[in-house]
């Protein structure tokens, strides 16, 4: 196993959830299920991270977001699709607003089910993640940006957001 | 860029996003700050991230199917959304709830405050950068997350509450394994607690911050715990839904200061007080049925209204004797909220922000729907 995969750092990203996948996700890094005793660190800066772990489906105004958050982690990478919504859209699919799941903007690794999933069910999301990291880090995959991954809808520059990418300071 | 000439030295305007991506928001809330050094003038919302047209989608399902719609609104406090959906067509469609029914969703209501308020704690303990107390809060709440799963089945959409009542029962011994929690539960924060309190550095980075006067808050329009610890005793519970009204009546906590830490000490005594309200609740839980059988269509429109965790929440529902709604309105309490927020924000400093946001316990997902 490489270096990298036995302590995968993870960024949560809310892409416009419920808040029940953020909390359990969140649940996870507590003492009662607590990810960091198999070296999973929750980190809060992209540009630091080795996962993108993302809830709830994309809507018109995250999809943006979500693609400058992913185009900020450092190659090799794996997204974590955590719960319902952010796999296929979920109970909100049929929103005028909802574009679907998140692999409609970005490459997915790991797709989690349940709404909301389960602290078990992510945890054993991110340990296949982390294995598909290794992987990619060995095979120097993992490369590819979202240009090349051809995202389904168009994504239009608004002249209203022309802020400078979010980072967190 | 802006050159303003207020001291000798002309300081320089710069506006800094904050969110949707932040590691203190667990939500997409953008705020632009235009800051002047380390000063915050202004605060703007720009929200929108977590928009999912639920109202909308709430017209396409029939009225049955939107109890589970609606407890998506938002995953920390769905039992209330749950709760008020069902009291609101109920009330359209004259339906007599049985009283067992009505104990088992106070029940269910104060053991959810009790988890969104250990889990905002928590928080804003994050926040303030003590992680030590947010691991130990949310080590505590695991507690209720747990018998919540071992009464309704479901650790965070309970989806127990149904129109005419509720889907399940609890035996005696379920009964008695909640008070054990709870017994449990106080014990613990009973430990963990006094820090949060008492602790020098807590109170140093929560005192005198973000201050929203009595009459502020009631002009900006705040609600629940907000609107309390600014003075103003406002709580919806005292108007006796579900069996608030025979459990003796509800005293709302209220706090003088209006800053951070008053806000902060509100939750921790209503924690005691949601406590206290389960316990009454399976004291005088009567026997008897907990649903009751409803046929029919809802028609015309109700507003109902009830306390969230978060504060004061106003569904609208109207309906025209089908199976599908003609409209849904939900107005949540930090959309109610969020002009406190934004009042309390300009003079205080950059390294407040992340706190006095998460004071007013900002829920996105309810606010954006």
């Amino acid at each position: 196993m490489s270096a990298i995969a036995k302590s995968p750092w993870v960024v949560h990203f809310n892409c416009s959830s419920c808040n029940g996948c953020d909390i359990e996700f969140l649940a996870c890094l507590t003492p009662f299920y607590d990810v960091e005793r198999l070296g999973i660190l929750h980190v809060g800066n992209p540009k630091h991270a080795d996962v993108l772990v993302v809830t709830g489906s994309v809507n018109h105004r995250t999809a943006r977001v979500l693609k400058n958050v992913y185009d900020m982690i450092p190659s090799p990478k794996v997204v974590v699709a955590m719960g319902v919504c952010s796999s296929s859209g979920g109970i909100f699919a049929e929103g005028y607003n909802v574009l679907g799941g998140i692999d409609k903007v970005i490459p997915v690794d790991v797709f989690v089910p349940g709404c909301p999933a389960r602290p078990e069910a992510m945890l054993d999301g991110i340990l296949k993640a982390a294995a598909i990291l290794d992987r990619k880090a060995r095979e120097g995959t993992g490369v590819a940006t979202v240009s090349a991954a051809k995202p389904v809808i168009n994504l239009v520059p608004l002249a209203a957001d022309a802020a400078p990418a979010p980072a967190a300071p | 860029m802006q050159t303003t000439a207020t001291s000798a030295f002309p300081t320089r305007n710069t506006v800094i996003p904050f969110g949707p991506q932040h590691p203190v928001l667990p939500e997409p809330l953008q705020l632009r700050l235009v800051l002047e050094d380390e000063r915050v003038v202004e605060a703007l919302p720009a929200i929108g991230y977590c928009h999912r047209g639920l109202e909308k989608i709430a017209e396409k399902k029939d009225f049955i199917q939107n109890v589970y719609l609606v407890e998506r609104i938002c995953g920390i406090c769905s039992f209330m959304h749950s709760l008020t959906y069902c009291q609101g067509i109920e009330e359209l469609m004259k339906v007599d709830v049985p009283s067992r029914a009505k104990h088992l969703r106070v029940v269910w209501a104060e053991l959810h405050r009790m988890h969104s308020h250990l889990l905002f704690l928590g928080l804003v303990s994050d926040a303030f950068g003590f992680e030590n107390l947010f691991m130990q809060l949310w080590r505590v709440r695991e507690h209720i997350l747990e018998i919540m799963e071992k009464t309704a089945g479901a650790r965070i959409m309970l989806s127990v509450c149904s129109i005419g009542g509720v889907r399940r029962d609890l035996d005696d011994g379920q009964m008695a394994e909640v008070l054990r929690v709870l017994d449990r539960v106080e014990h613990e924060l009973e430990e963990i607690l006094p820090t949060l309190m008492n602790d020098y550095s807590v109170r140093q980075r929560l005192c005198g911050v973000g201050l929203l006067s009595p009459d502020k808050a009631h002009d900006l329009g705040a609600v629940g715990p907000t609107a309390r610890a600014s003075g103003i005793p406002m709580d919806h519970r005292q108007t006796g839904y579900a069996a608030y009204g025979d459990l003796g009546g509800v005293t709302p906590v209220t706090e003088t200061a209006g800053d951070c830490y008053a806000r902060i000490m509100i939750r921790v005594r209503e924690l005691h007080q949601s406590a206290e309200f389960v316990r009454k609740a399976i004291q005088k839980i009567p026997a008897g049925p907990i649903a009751v059988p409803v046929k029919g269509n809802p028609d015309g429109e109700v507003l109902v209204r009830m306390e969230q965790p978060r504060g004061e929440l106003i569904f609208y529902i109207k309906g025209n004797g089908t199976r599908n709604l003609e409209r849904f309105r939900a107005r949540t309490p930090t959309f109610a909220n969020l002009p406190a927020l934004l009042h309390m924000l300009p003079g205080c400093q950059l390294a407040d922000v992340p706190v006095i946001i998460l004071s007013i316990d900002p829920c996105i997902s309810c606010t954006e729907r």
